[in-house]
């Protein structure tokens, strides 16, 4: 595994330059916060294609639908907290509804905002955009899958969620790799077990398998970025392969992937699903390292639970 | 500025009666929907479908027309009967209105029904779309401009002064917000549930250009409109002064009727009153 870090926002922020060049109806909308979004490379580059909307969510969101509707593609982008809380209804009524060609790039999502604690760390942003009829929701694993992702996002029709985050991740996916809107990708096989991850989690299940390895057990690991539509076939045929099933999202382990996961298996093939995520609390402040280990989102838990969907699979086959 | 013609005051006038007429008969068939803020934008919205904006009916998506957004959108059957006696769509249609699988929602829903522009029935919603497409022109060197209805009791959404400031901000001079000011919603006058006022001090403190009119009278809103087309480097209001309910007597200035439907008794009544009216 490369050494290599980057944050995925910063990721965004440099493919919008390319995407900017590519597609003159690319416009970008941010509400006051695009030095940390990133939309500042896209501004430096096409001021006159870059709105700054203030502190103004609602009205951004607006914003973007009237520019969608007069054959703009739009970028709405600020924290995710904000993005999908605050401007609820109008991403809703004014985007998903009519199914609008907007597209939603959220950075610092998730707990890994750090110090800035509970009112900026988005816990629910995949739950409220996922359960949203017409909405694609993409959670990308790394800079490499965000450059990508988010290309596939302007060259789609339709409203889109991409989950960004804040701090620089280790670059995973190498540059050979080829995000596919809708597919899970197969990073690693295994036979004893399965994880379906996304986000930063995606790098916690690699080392949990490696960990586990040393040991004997071989843990498949599936990279989940697109959460909606899910790749259902994927899920089914890696749970049939190894009937025990970890989900890991930095994420709450209600309305997520876990329960995308297990929605799908609980309908066509039920088995062990443990749920890797936050689980029903709130944020708070501290490092990013220190919540992830504070919060169970860091290897060991994702070890813990593939043992305890090994252990219950046993169990249930004796 | 030239005096608007008698002649198509006459015509604007009959369009007007006919389209109450409508409204009603609407209503009256789907048994519920929203009468009072209808009728009080007829003239409004006749005076924009059959005079101000620039459209082709048989190109509904013409990348050069106007657009016209109605925020508060549970005054759809306004916009329906509008829509369809300007030739969107056959007149025989609007009885479909909030049925199942009619084109003809609720509350207008865009990509169903040719000309409407936009989803909206959430208030607060329609001035945002609007900048959005004003801004989308002007990028586009576009010379279209953009029309968003207003209610008065919308305009204690939050997201609404948002939409004002960053329209003023950016200079949106094709622009033009209309409040259809008819003082009234669902729990009561608009002073005694959340005053709003004072509305043009406000619209002017957030950097509109504000004219305040006769929301019933085609010679002001014909001028107030050519007025809006010269305020150039500014977004324009135009406060409408109407009556709820306006051209039924039972409903004028009825709070109950803000949200209730004519049985057919009081549906005929309505269309007599209207076919009589001056």
């Amino acid at each position: 595994m490369l050494e290599q870090k980057i944050s995925t926002r910063d990721a965004y922020g440099k493919v919008l330059v390319e995407l900017g060049r590519r597609y003159p109806e690319l416009v970008v909308l941010d509400a006051d916060l695009s030095k940390s979004t990133k939309t500042s490379e896209f501004a430096k580059h096409y001021p006159e294609r870059f709105f700054d909307m203030g502190i103004a969510e609602q009205n951004m969101m607006g914003t973007a639908a009237g520019l969608a509707l007069a054959g703009k593609i739009p970028c709405a982008s600020t924290f995710a907290v904000f993005a999908t809380g605050r401007a609820y209804d109008q991403i809703r009524n004014a985007i998903a509804y009519p199914g609008l060609n907007v597209k939603i790039v959220a950075s610092h999502a998730g707990i890994t905002v750090g110090e800035d604690g509970a009112t900026h760390q988005s816990i629910e942003d995949i739950s409220l955009m996922r359960t949203l009829p017409n909405m694609t929701v993409i959670v990308p694993a790394d800079a490499v899958e965000t450059a990508q992702a988010v290309t596939a996002a302007v060259e789609m029709r339709g409203p889109c969620y991409i989950r960004l985050g804040r701090p620089a991740v280790p670059v995973i996916l190498r540059d050979d790799y080829r995000f596919q809107l809708g597919k899970a990708a197969v990073l690693k096989e295994g036979k004893d077990a399965v994880v379906f991850a996304a986000g930063i989690m995606v790098h916690k299940a690699f080392e949990a398998a490696s960990v586990l390895e040393a040991e004997g057990v071989e843990v498949a690991v599936v990279n989940v970025s697109t959460i909606k539509p899910l790749d259902r076939e994927t899920i089914v045929k890696w749970a049939k392969k190894t009937r025990a099933v970890v989900t890991a999202e930095e994420h709450s382990i209600y309305g997520g992937l876990g329960s995308a996961v297990a929605e799908v298996l609980g309908e066509e093939y039920p088995v062990p699903v443990i749920r890797v995520g936050i689980k029903d609390r709130f944020g708070e402040s501290g490092s990013p390292d220190e919540l992830l280990t504070a919060f169970q989102l860091n290897t060991d838990s994702v070890v813990n639970a593939i043992k305890k969907a090994v252990c219950e699979k046993s169990r249930i086959a004796c | 500025m030239t005096e608007p013609q008698e002649e198509l005051i006459r015509e604007l006038e009959a369009k007007a009666k006919t389209i109450r007429k409508d409204i009603i008969k609407m209503l009256a068939e789907a048994g519920s929907g929203h009468p009072g803020g209808s009728l009080s934008s007829v003239e409004i919205v006749t005076a924009l479908y059959f005079n101000v904006l620039r459209l082709k009916p048989e190109e509904p998506l013409w990348q050069d027309r106007d657009r016209f957004i109605l925020s508060k959108g549970h005054a759809a059957p306004v916009l329906y009967a509008a829509l369809a006696e300007r030739g969107f769509f056959p007149v025989d249609e609007l009885l479909t209105l909030r049925k199942l699988g009619s084109r003809l929602q609720g509350h207008p829903a865009w990509g169903m029904l040719p000309g409407v522009e936009a989803s909206t029935g959430s208030l607060g919603q329609g001035l945002s779309i609007g900048l959005g497409m004003a801004l989308a022109g002007r990028l586009d060197q576009r010379d279209y401009r953009v029309y968003v209805l207003l209610g008065d009791g919308e305009s204690q959404e939050g997201q609404v002064w948002e939409a004002a400031m960053a329209a003023a901000h950016y200079r949106a001079g094709n622009l033009t917000a209309i409040l259809d000011y008819n003082g009234l919603q669902i729990d009561g006058p608009i002073e005694k549930v959340m005053s709003p006022l004072p509305l043009p001090d406000k619209w002017r403190a957030f950097g509109w250009e504000v004219r305040e009119v006769d929301g019933h009278n085609f010679r002001d809103l014909l001028t107030a409109f050519d007025w809006a087309k010269g305020v150039k480097d500014k977004p324009s209001m135009i406060i409408a002064h109407t009556i709820k309910g306006k051209g039924v007597s039972f409903m004028e200035g009825m709070v109950d009727w803000h949200g209730k439907a004519p049985n057919q008794k009081l549906a005929d009544q309505a269309l007599e009153e209207i076919g009589a009216g001056s």
